[in-house]
């Protein structure tokens, strides 16, 4: 299993055989120019910083209009004139924001948060990071792909942006992109050249998710060091796979979803076209026999999958990280795997239900009722599985385990309410109302946002050599997690009344307009929490530079491999030999040890486990 | 001046934890780093169960608050919703007991089994025997909700009864047209290149079908009888739009080129409402609830739910489209017939059961 033969071939990684210092490593790196090591980077732990501070950008920006847009949901009636100054009246008119710049920003963080955030900032973050370093590699097994694949993330950034400011401003039809709205420029403004950006950024980010994905998959299955065979693996390592699996095979039929939207919009093709007059032009359009719910399906088949994409990274983290910090193994190694593969068999399975009253088939809605909820089983498995970690440990809270504990907590929160969604019978009351909102805002959005943070709090160390600011991090973590249920809770209760999401102004409804106080509410800890996040933005690049620093390279005492490299690893992570695997990752507490890191050999009176 | 005052107040507060999260740092390197740690473990291992005790509080007020807002909080306005509102009811036991045990023991054990020197970790790996108790738990419980569900799915989408109330219903962008077959029964054939807004075709109607000729079209408010089945289809003018029926806890989606359908039977006049709810403006909405545009949010239809008495007269009232796209056909224009409105009103009640077939 050794990748030694295969790395020695590739010119580009200097491999420092000769050196003994282990923290004294990076002069012996072949001239690296400032180009080549801050900007196109073939190692793979600057990809992953690329990537995280990319991701971190969007998720402010993205953050920023969903204060914007709560400002309108939560203060309809009061005026910011200096807004208006400050955004251009295309946003802002007589102080308040328009229906187009609402629907532009609403769509646009849905978009960001999904794609940009949440599966490059967090998948490409920490899949970057850690595949190489946790199954004993000195890098991807194509750094040059994995390179592009972040050039063409950082693309598809530039064109999405782009879209913000063309005249007709950026799409505006919801991140689902539904077709005909989409499909039609005169539909409505932001799907005139805005959407043709955004079909654009999205088919370029398909490219990078692929050539990542790609390498990971290759990596983790043929550059694992000796010793490392696939059950030693950490379950972030699982994840981590899975996770690439998922994108590799799904992201493609987004891919020919919109590509088929791109003939459909300028070349007259009628894929998903049918029996239209548009009423802004009075013209009723020659297209006819299309299928609107094609759309649908071609677009859930990646959408689905697309949630597992986001959260299972974290499942993974969250579970190695509550082993280390609770110095147990994790309980139930095998079944949380199994449970991996089968959340992300069935995620191929269940897209269908965000269709149930598109007009489907009922009886192929009933299918898909049985399969969604089936998906509850494996979940509950893995919640069961963490508290049972948790029971009888020795936890330590620092904040990586704080935010860990928290994605349990939303995670269990989130989940549940999938099971309301997931029966068709609740969901022709339930879909597309505030309930579901609250439901995938907590389990997929916060939820894997908390992993994220775990991930960032964990592994900021191997990064930077220095930690973050600990009172910092708790204050974060509060601030974060209970608002994040003052936000999110309440709206199960506006979803139970039956008000629909993306409504510009409920005021005029009979059956909406209870939720004034609510929204306000809502909107006010929305602010509060954004800014809890600049203490964390502020925290971290302070920290790369101001930080405590490490005194040893193994800060939380635990037992996976990127913790045997220097804290400064250069380009091939380990000085010397790559080391051997002798153990799974998890032997904390074990015969009165604290922790055995995975490349000590297995003792000569040591209990099996 | 008030937004500068805001933004220093905000910044002063940023620089005042900053200067505290920086003290405490290094406060804690003069402390030593194990001494430090126990110290942060031991008050947020504090705050866990001290969320977990607020958090449930906060629990029990929010659902003091806000569950009067709730349509739950009232019996729903139709047939079909009632079997909505027990099936989440059921739903909301079954999770809410899974949520209090897991959330419950997640903080607490954080609290109980927070970093002391009395203790060590207890080494445990797995455990067959509980790994299958809670694979096979949760799987009868979902079972249950799987089976109750799609017995009330399949109710729902089933076929609408025969003696129904057809109307059809258009979504465009923002509005909704309502179609009602008139005296024959019958749908007249529509095709959307023969929508015509100037000239009273909103909907396409063949004028060469004589079927159309009886059928009325209504605008703002759609009318239905009480107790009576009412089987809607529905069709879009140009993207998807969605029939939002919250009181009636039913939705559909409206997409063009594909016709789709969806029944209810209402169980309250408008009037019962209003005063079941103390609510003298109540009405019922339909809300469009597929984003459909910059207008999604106004795209607002009325449903009024009458008596049949009240019904018969409100369509004796109503012309048919026919007359309003060629007036000259109308005999109220002609003074020597009867108005053609009060054919309709004698045939109402007598439904011809084709006209129950779900056909463009």
């Amino acid at each position: 299993m050794s990748n030694e033969a295969s790395m020695h071939t590739d010119t580009s990684v200097s491999v420092p055989v000769e050196v003994h210092h282990h923290e004294e490593h990076a002069h012996h790196h072949h001239h690296e120019s400032f180009i080549t090591k801050y900007v196109f980077s073939q190692d793979h732990k600057m990809i992953s910083k690329q990537f995280l501070i990319t991701g971190m950008f969007w998720g402010i920006v993205g953050g920023l209009m969903s204060v914007l847009f709560r400002l309108q949901l939560g203060y309809p009636d009061e005026s910011f004139p200096w807004l208006q100054d400050l955004l251009g009246k295309w946003w802002f008119e007589n102080g308040h924001l328009t229906a187009q710049a609402y629907y532009a920003l609403v769509t646009t963080h849905g978009t960001v948060l999904v794609f940009f955030v949440l599966t490059a900032g967090l998948s490409g973050t920490f899949a970057n990071l850690l595949i190489p370093l946790q199954v004993g590699a000195r890098d991807m097994a194509s750094p040059f792909l994995n390179m592009l694949s972040y050039w063409f993330f950082f693309t598809a950034s530039i064109v999405m942006l782009s879209s913000i400011f063309v005249s007709t401003g950026p799409f505006s039809g919801g991140w689902t992109a539904y077709p005909p709205l989409s499909a039609l420029h005169d539909a409505s403004p932001g799907s005139q050249h805005g959407m043709d950006l955004w079909i654009i950024a999205m088919a370029i980010f398909v490219v990078s998710s692929l050539l990542g994905g790609l390498n990971y998959i290759v990596t983790i299955l043929n550059m694992r060091t000796k010793g490392m065979s696939m059950t030693r693996l950490p379950l972030t390592m699982w994840a981590l796979f899975f996770t690439a699996v998922l994108g590799v095979l799904s992201f493609p039929v987004l891919l020919s979803g919109l590509i088929l939207l791109i003939f459909d919009r300028n070349f007259g093709t009628s894929f998903y076209l049918s029996d239209i007059f548009v009423s802004s032009t009075n013209t009723a359009l020659p297209n006819e026999g299309g299928n609107a719910v094609l759309f649908q399906h071609l677009f859930w088949f990646l959408g689905h999958p697309e949630v597992y994409i986001i959260l299972l990274p974290a499942l993974g983290m969250v579970s190695d990280i509550i082993s280390v910090h609770a110095r147990k193994p994790i309980f139930g190694y095998m079944a949380m795997v199994a449970s991996l593969f089968a959340i992300a068999i069935l995620s191929f399975l269940v897209w269908a239900h965000h269709m149930f009253v598109s007009g489907l088939n009922p009886f192929l809605g009933s299918i898909f009722v049985l399969l969604t909820l089936l998906i509850a089983v494996p979940s509950a498995v893995k919640v069961f599985n963490w508290l049972t970690t948790l029971w009888r440990g020795n936890i330590r809270f620092p904040p990586s385990m704080l935010f860990a504990i928290g994605f349990v907590s939303l995670f269990i929160s989130g989940g549940l309410t999938g099971i309301w969604l997931g029966n068709s019978a609740l969901d022709i009351h339930l879909h597309d109302t505030y309930f579901v909102i609250a439901h995938f805002h907590i389990v997929m959005g916060v939820a894997s946002m908390f992993g994220m943070f775990a991930g960032i709090y964990q592994w900021f160390p191997k990064m930077f050599g220095r930690y973050l600011n600990n009172t910092l991090g708790y204050i974060h973590f509060w601030v974060t997690i209970a608002g994040a249920y003052l936000i999110f809770w309440p709206m199960h209760y506006e979803g139970l009344a039956g008000m629909p999401r993306r409504y510009y102004d409920y005021s005029t409804w009979i059956s909406f307009n209870q939720f004034g106080d609510l929204n306000r509410f809502i909107s006010t800890v929305a602010m509060i929490v954004f800014s809890a996040q600049l203490l964390f933005l502020f925290n971290f690049f302070y920290s790369i530079f101001k930080g405590r620093k490490l005194t040893t390279p193994n800060p939380w005492q635990a037992n996976t491999l990127e913790w045997t490299t220097p804290i400064h690893a250069g380009h091939g992570n380990w000085p010397g030999e790559i080391p051997e695997v002798h153990r799974w990752a998890y032997d904390y507490g074990k015969d009165g040890r604290d922790f055995i890191p995975q490349d000590v050999p297995i003792g000569k009176d040591e209990s099996l486990h | 001046m008030s937004m500068f005052f805001t933004i220093a107040v905000i910044v002063l507060v940023f620089l005042i934890i900053f200067q505290i999260a920086k003290a405490s740092e290094y406060v804690s390197v003069i402390k030593g780093e194990e001494k430090s740690r126990k110290e942060q473990n031991r008050v947020n291992g504090f705050f866990m169960i001290a969320f977990l005790i607020a958090g449930l509080i906060g629990v029990y007020y929010c659902n003091k608050a806000l569950y009067p807002d709730t349509l739950l909080a009232h019996d729903a306005a139709s047939t079909q919703g009632d079997k909505v509102d027990s099936m989440l009811r059921l739903t909301l036991v079954i999770t809410g007991i899974v949520f209090f045990i897991t959330q419950i023991l997640l903080f607490w054990f954080s609290y109980k089994y927070q970093e002391t020197d009395k203790r060590k970790a207890y080494y445990i790996a797995h455990n067959n025997k509980l790994e299958l108790i809670w694979t096979v738990v949760p799987a009868v419980a979902l079972t249950a909700l799987i089976v109750f569900g799609l017995k009330n799915w399949f109710a729902f989408t089933g076929p609408a009864p025969k003696d129904a109330l057809q109307i059809e219903i258009t979504g465009k962008q923002f509005g909704w047209i309502f179609r009602y077959p008139g005296a024959d029964q019958t749908f007249g054939k529509k095709y959307y290149k023969l929508i015509d807004d100037a000239n009273h075709n909103d909907l396409g109607q063949d004028w060469n079908d004589s079927k159309n000729f009886d059928d009325i079209i209504v605008q703002a408010n759609m009318y239905c009888v009480v107790n009576r089945p009412v089987n809607l289809r529905i069709f879009s003018r140009d993207v998807i739009h969605d029939v939002g029926l919250s009181a009636f806890r039913l939705k559909q989606d409206a997409v063009p080129g594909t016709p789709t359908s969806l029944w209810f039977t209402p169980k309250y006049t408008t009037k019962e409402m209003k005063e079941k709810l103390g609510n003298p403006d109540f009405q019922y909405e339909i809300s469009c609830d597929q984003m459909c545009g910059n207008g999604h949010y106004s795209m607002r239809g009325v449903i009024e739910v009458v008596t049949q008495e009240e019904y018969d007269v409100w369509l004796a009232q109503q012309k048919p489209n026919y007359y309003a796209a060629f007036p000259d056909k109308d005999p109220a224009n002609k003074k020597s017939t009867q108005p053609a409105a009060t054919d309709s009103t004698k045939t109402t009640a007598a439904v011809k059961a084709d006209t129950t077939k779900q056909k463009m």
